[in-house]
This record gives C-alpha cells, structure tokens and sequence, in this order.
C-alpha cells in the first residue's frame, strides 16, 4: 500500500505542462460601509499554483479563507479582480468561457441546495448535456443520462425522480453524474463530502478515486477536513486569510509542514485513536480570524503565531520554495520548532 | 466507583408523523456515573440527539415517550410535570446545542441572556447576577468580558458564540452537561479550543459530559466511555479503548475503517459501509443495521439480538457474538 501513494507522487513530478495554471489571482468583493466609501474584502489575494493533468490539487482551511472563491474565480464564476488563469496553456482569463464549460466542470457543496427541487433527476443531469448539444436524438440523450447515473452507482429507476425522495449521499452522486454529464477533464470539488454522514463519505471519496482513474479526471478537491484531503489528494495548498501559506506534496505537507499556521491546524484534527489522542500534543491557537475586511499588516497570521514579531508586521513574508516542490511563505522558518 | 448519575433503561420514543410512527428510540439502556465523559455516536437519524433531548424533558412535537424510565440523579424525569422539570433544566442538567448561530436569541444581548439563567435559578439580584456573568464570560476564556456584555450575538464570531453558549450552560454549575455537537459548526483550530476548554471546566467544577457526535476524533479524544447507535438502538457501548481496539459490531468496525486517518502514512483505500442510511419509516424487524451488513445471516432480518456482555463495560448486540458463544458452549460439552 505504501507503494500507490508513492505511485501517486510520481505522477506529479513526471507530468509536462500543467492542465491548470493561476498567475497572482486576486479576487476582490467590495463591500459599501453605508456612507460613501467603499472597502474591499480581499477572499483570495494574489495566489498562485498549478495543476497537472491526471492529479488531485487539496486545498484546506478555516471557513473564509477563500478557498471556495479560489475554486470558483478559477472557473471564471466569479471575474477575477487580478492576476491570469491558463488552462493547458491558454489564457482563459478573459475568453468566452462556453466552450471551457464543456471542460471544466464543479460538484458543489451541499447536496440540498444544489438540485433544482421541480426538476427530476433525467433533466438535472441532462441539463449540460443539452447546453452544450452533446445529444443528437432524444434516445441518444437518455442513454447518455443513463450512462451517467450507472457511473456514479444510480440506476434507471432513480431517473424519473426528484431530489427529495433521495438521502444526502444519493444527491451528492447525482451533483457528480452532472458534472460528468460533458465528459470533463478538470472538476472542482467544493466540499463534496462535508453534508454527509462519516459512513457514506468513504462512499463518495472512493467514488472521486475511481472516476479519476477511469476518466483521466484532474481534480481541485476543497475542503476544512484535512484527513480527507490527504486521503484523495497528490498535493495540498493551506490557506489563510485569503492568501496560500504552504503548498506541498500530500505526504510532506502532513508529516514535514513548516509553516506554523499549518502545523497548528494538523495538530489540531482529532484522531480517531484514544492512544495517539492521550500522547499527542497540541498546538493550540489564540483567538479567532482577523476579519478580512481588515487584514493585519504584513503576515496575516502573525496575530495568531507564537512566533511573530516587528519583522512580521512590517513585511509580507514571500512565498517561496524551500525544497523541491514544497513552498512555504514565512520569515521564521528556521525558528519554527 | 462512584455514584451513578444517569440511569437510563427501556426508553422508547417515538414521533407519531402523518406518515406513520417513527420509532426513534428502541430499547436504549445505559448508565453514567458521576464524574464521566461519555460519547454517543452515531449517524443523522441513529437517535443520539432525541437520547439527548428526553434527558432535558425537550421531546419536540409530535415525539413522545412510551415506554422506559430515565433516572437522573434522584429524579424520575419521566414522571415530572413541565414545572418541575423547569427547575432543573439550566441547573443541575443543561445543553449546549450544535447551532451557535441559531440558538442564541438575536435580539437580546449576552449579558441579558447569561443574567437570565441566573435569575431564574439563584435568589441573587441583578448586580450579583451581572458579577456572577462577568465572571462566567471569563472562565469560558472571552477577552473584554465587560464590553461583551453588552454586545448582540451577530457581533460575535461562531467561536464566541459557542463559549456564550458555554457560559450559559454552565451558569449554575450543573451536574450534567450535554453537548450536542457542539464543535460541528466550527473549524479545526476552533473546536480544539472549545474541546480543550469543555475539559477544563469539567475539572474545575466537576461535572460530567455527554458528548454528542459524528466525529470519532472527538470522541477518542474527550470520552472515557462511548454509546454507538444505530437506527434508534444502542449496538454496542463501552470504554473508548474498547470500541477503538476491539469494536464488536459490525456496524462501529464499518465506522471505524470508513474515516481516513491523518495518521496513516501509506494511501489505503477507504472501506465504505455500503447502503443508504435507515428510512425510519419502515426500519427492518431485526437489527437495524442488517440491510448493510456484509456479515449478514436469516436470523438479523428477524430478530434484534441480545445484548452480549464481553467485559464490565464493553457489551455489543450482535447475532455473531451470540453464535460465538452457542458454538463455544456447545464444543465446551463435546
């Protein structure tokens, strides 16, 4: 077993060119005070990373960090306020994105509230499937719809239903069958398996890994559980306050972090093992995110970290490559025990 | 060993819905002594919250109790009328409920909100009262505890909110805290610091926690002793050692291979429990874990198993632990 996710890490460092690249992406939300004056929440400030074609890219962090703005300005969702987004190469940053859609597909995060309650589940998933006119016949279309829903463990009987006659997990397999509905190459997976229960989850992940496989799929997998993200992904961002703070290989990220941030928030899972639980020891961080309306000067963490000082609060520390393909963005790397 | 606190045995419950009975709780049985963390796992729709909620006498509508008893310290809960129930509910027994957002009052400030418990339960005045949430502010570990007092709940953050919640619970120093889901809502850094700070506060004013929750993380980390439900009955319950190193039921073995572990170094494959959760509409004659059990046989379709007893604490219903033992007892006479 040791042996796959070996497997898995060598995918990364062979592949050429990356199937997604994002250059400074900066997303801005202005936000009026009530007077005249207009502030900007700055959800994702000046980020960058790439994607290979084949490989699953993690990215984790607290709730407002951006890194669902960072799933959705990538496909061009939202504009992005800066910065430039390739995909295999091209500038996708201002072009019609109609025929990228084809290509780049998301599976939301709540399964509840991403089904059109009045439509059943043959139109949600033949929805794309009629946008992007992949249908010929209306024959050659169920059989498409069909195809879809086997692929994600449905059958025909669940084709003429509505969403609310399925359970959480059911829903979450059909928000996929749609995504695959175009036959995508890149999938943003925001959040897919936080709604559902801890039993059905493996269900969908093991889902994600053998769609990959079969389709070649390259995934942005989302999400604050970082037990899961190691578990699906070849790579893993963290990110804070709008900003990546580390980026690393799954197994380095977990077990080599550098960045305090980082080492906190992996202290900080609980492990499903009364053992490890008792001897392992915590890094507990004071008080709760700045709020990004009003980001502290220089790092943005350093209001949290043990170790920040003037330095700290006068220059933004540089993201930087600290070994081969493990990046890190702060001024103390050296002291970080 | 030390008193018991709460004596559960028999409870039923169930909610009479348009669309039929929902038994929501069958059979469940358990003890907790003073001084114990215990936790209660198990999927949406197991009854882990209902167990919770008729421990406070907060059986929402159309629920209701039919059969069983729940003694908790030396009172038959059960048995008492709304009234009664009122002057222990916040006092000896409290919750902390999942949802910071959505159960504080949002048009009444903290102070207003931490003074009522207080009020209601305590002769103190209102100037004690306000010293009594001051101090309370402090010990659950909120900075300008002066200035929050006189804040709405929006102006917090989920965190903060959560350790109002706290406070709230906690303002008459109850004998029991339930905690259900309380870290659910929060992320990973958050809820380490609540976690941290529920066992500290355990510590300093001695009470015991029942802690409600999907996350067995959680659990391994808080409980001393774990209650795993599934489709309204208890299967399985013992020490935390006990369910994470020798899970009996098929259903917590599941439980257990299905979560990633952050531990592991290598990429196994997850082993999903397969199925749907239970419809509690028309839960099976047996088991109610028996439609996903790969370990399956003719007689879990029909029957609910025995409890088996494997140690003082550990005890798990399972019709293969009862063939086990027929089949031990009957070489044992060959």
């Amino acid at each position: 077993m040791e042996k796959r996710l070996e497997d898995r890490h060598a995918n990364t460092r062979e592949s050429e060119r990356p199937l997604i690249e994002v250059k400074n992406l900066k997303q801005y939300f202005p936000v009026s005070d009530g007077l005249f004056r207009t502030k900007y929440v700055k959800a994702v400030d000046d980020v960058s990373f790439y994607i290979n074609k084949g490989e699953t890219l993690g990215l984790v962090g607290e709730s407002g960090c951006g890194k669902t703005t960072t799933g959705r300005s990538l496909l061009r969702l939202y504009e992005p306020t800066g910065g430039k987004i390739f995909y295999d190469g091209e500038d996708i940053t201002h072009a019609d994105m109609m025929p990228y859609r084809r290509k780049m597909q998301i599976v939301f995060q709540d399964p509840y509230a991403s089904l059109n309650p009045r439509m059943t589940i043959a139109d949600i998933v033949g929805e794309p499937i009629d946008i992007h006119k992949l249908a010929h016949s209306k024959k050659e279309r169920s059989e498409r719809i069909m195809e879809m829903l086997d692929r994600v463990g449905l059958n025909s009987e669940h084709a003429n239903r509505y969403p609310h006659e399925f359970s959480g997990g059911q829903r979450q397999r059909v928000g996929i069958a749609r995504a695959l509905a175009v036959d995508p190459e890149f999938i943003v997976c925001d959040e897919p398996v936080s709604a559902l229960d801890v039993s059905i989850q493996a269900q969908i992940v093991n889902m994600f890994e053998e769609l990959q496989e079969e389709m070649g799929l390259t995934y942005l997998f989302i999400a604050h559980d970082l037990s899961v993200v190691k578990h699906i992904s070849n790579r893993i961002g963290v990110m804070y306050l709008g900003k990546l703070v580390e980026l690393a290989e799954s197994y380095e990220l977990t077990f080599h972090s550098v960045h305090p941030y980082t080492r906190s928030l992996i202290s900080a899972i609980p492990i499903p093992d009364p053992e490890v639980s008792r001897q392992r020891k915590r890094i507990v961080l004071e008080g709760d995110v700045p709020s990004p309306l009003d980001p502290p000067s220089g790092c943005r963490f350093r209001t949290r970290c043990p170790y920040a000082d003037e330095l700290c609060a006068r220059e933004e520390p540089e993201f930087r490559e600290i070994s081969k393909g493990h990046f890190a963005a702060c001024h103390h790397l050296d002291r970080v025990q | 060993m030390s008193d018991v606190l709460l004596d559960i045995k028999n409870l039923r419950l169930s909610f009479f819905t348009p669309a039929g009975e929902v038994k929501a709780l069958n059979d469940v049985t358990f003890k907790m002594h003073e001084g114990d963390v215990l936790g209660i796992v198990g999927e949406s729709g197991s009854g882990k919250s209902v167990t919770a909620y008729s421990i406070m006498g907060l059986v929402p509508f159309p629920g209701k109790i039919i059969g069983g008893t729940i003694d908790f310290n030396g009172h038959r809960i059960n048995d008492m009328t709304e009234k009664q129930m009122r002057d222990i509910r916040g006092n000896e027994v409290s919750i902390i409920f999942q949802d910071p957002m959505t159960s504080l009052n949002p048009v009444y400030t903290i102070g207003n909100q931490i003074r009522e418990v207080i009020l209601l339960h305590t002769d103190m005045n209102k100037e004690q009262a306000n010293e009594r949430a001051l101090e309370l502010l402090t010990l659950v570990g909120i900075n300008e505890p002066e200035k929050r007092l006189n804040q709405y709940p929006h102006e917090l953050s989920g965190g903060m909110r959560q350790r109002v919640m706290i406070a709230i619970a906690l303002a008459c120093e109850p004998k029991l805290l339930i905690a259900d889901e309380p870290t659910t809502a929060l992320d990973v850094t958050i809820q380490a610091q609540i976690i941290e700070l529920m066992m500290e506060l355990k510590e300093k004013i001695n009470m015991s926690i029942i802690i409600i929750t999907h996350d067995l993380g959680v659990v391994a980390n808080m409980c001393d002793k774990i209650v795993v439900m599934y489709g309204g009955k208890i299967v399985e319950t013992g020490t935390s050692d006990e369910i994470f190193y020798s899970p009996r039921h098929e259903y917590t073995k599941g439980l257990l291979r299905s979560v990633p572990n952050l531990n592991t170094k290598s990429h196994e494959k997850l082993v999903p429990i397969e199925g749907t959760p239970l419809d509690m509409l028309n839960p099976p004659a047996g088991c109610p874990f028996a439609p996903r059990c790969d370990k399956c046989m003719k007689i879990c379709l029909r029957e609910m198993p025995e409890y088996s007893k494997l140690s003082d604490t550990h005890e798990c219903a399972c019709w293969l632990l009862q063939k086990e033992a027929f089949e031990a007892a009957a070489g044992g006479e060959n």
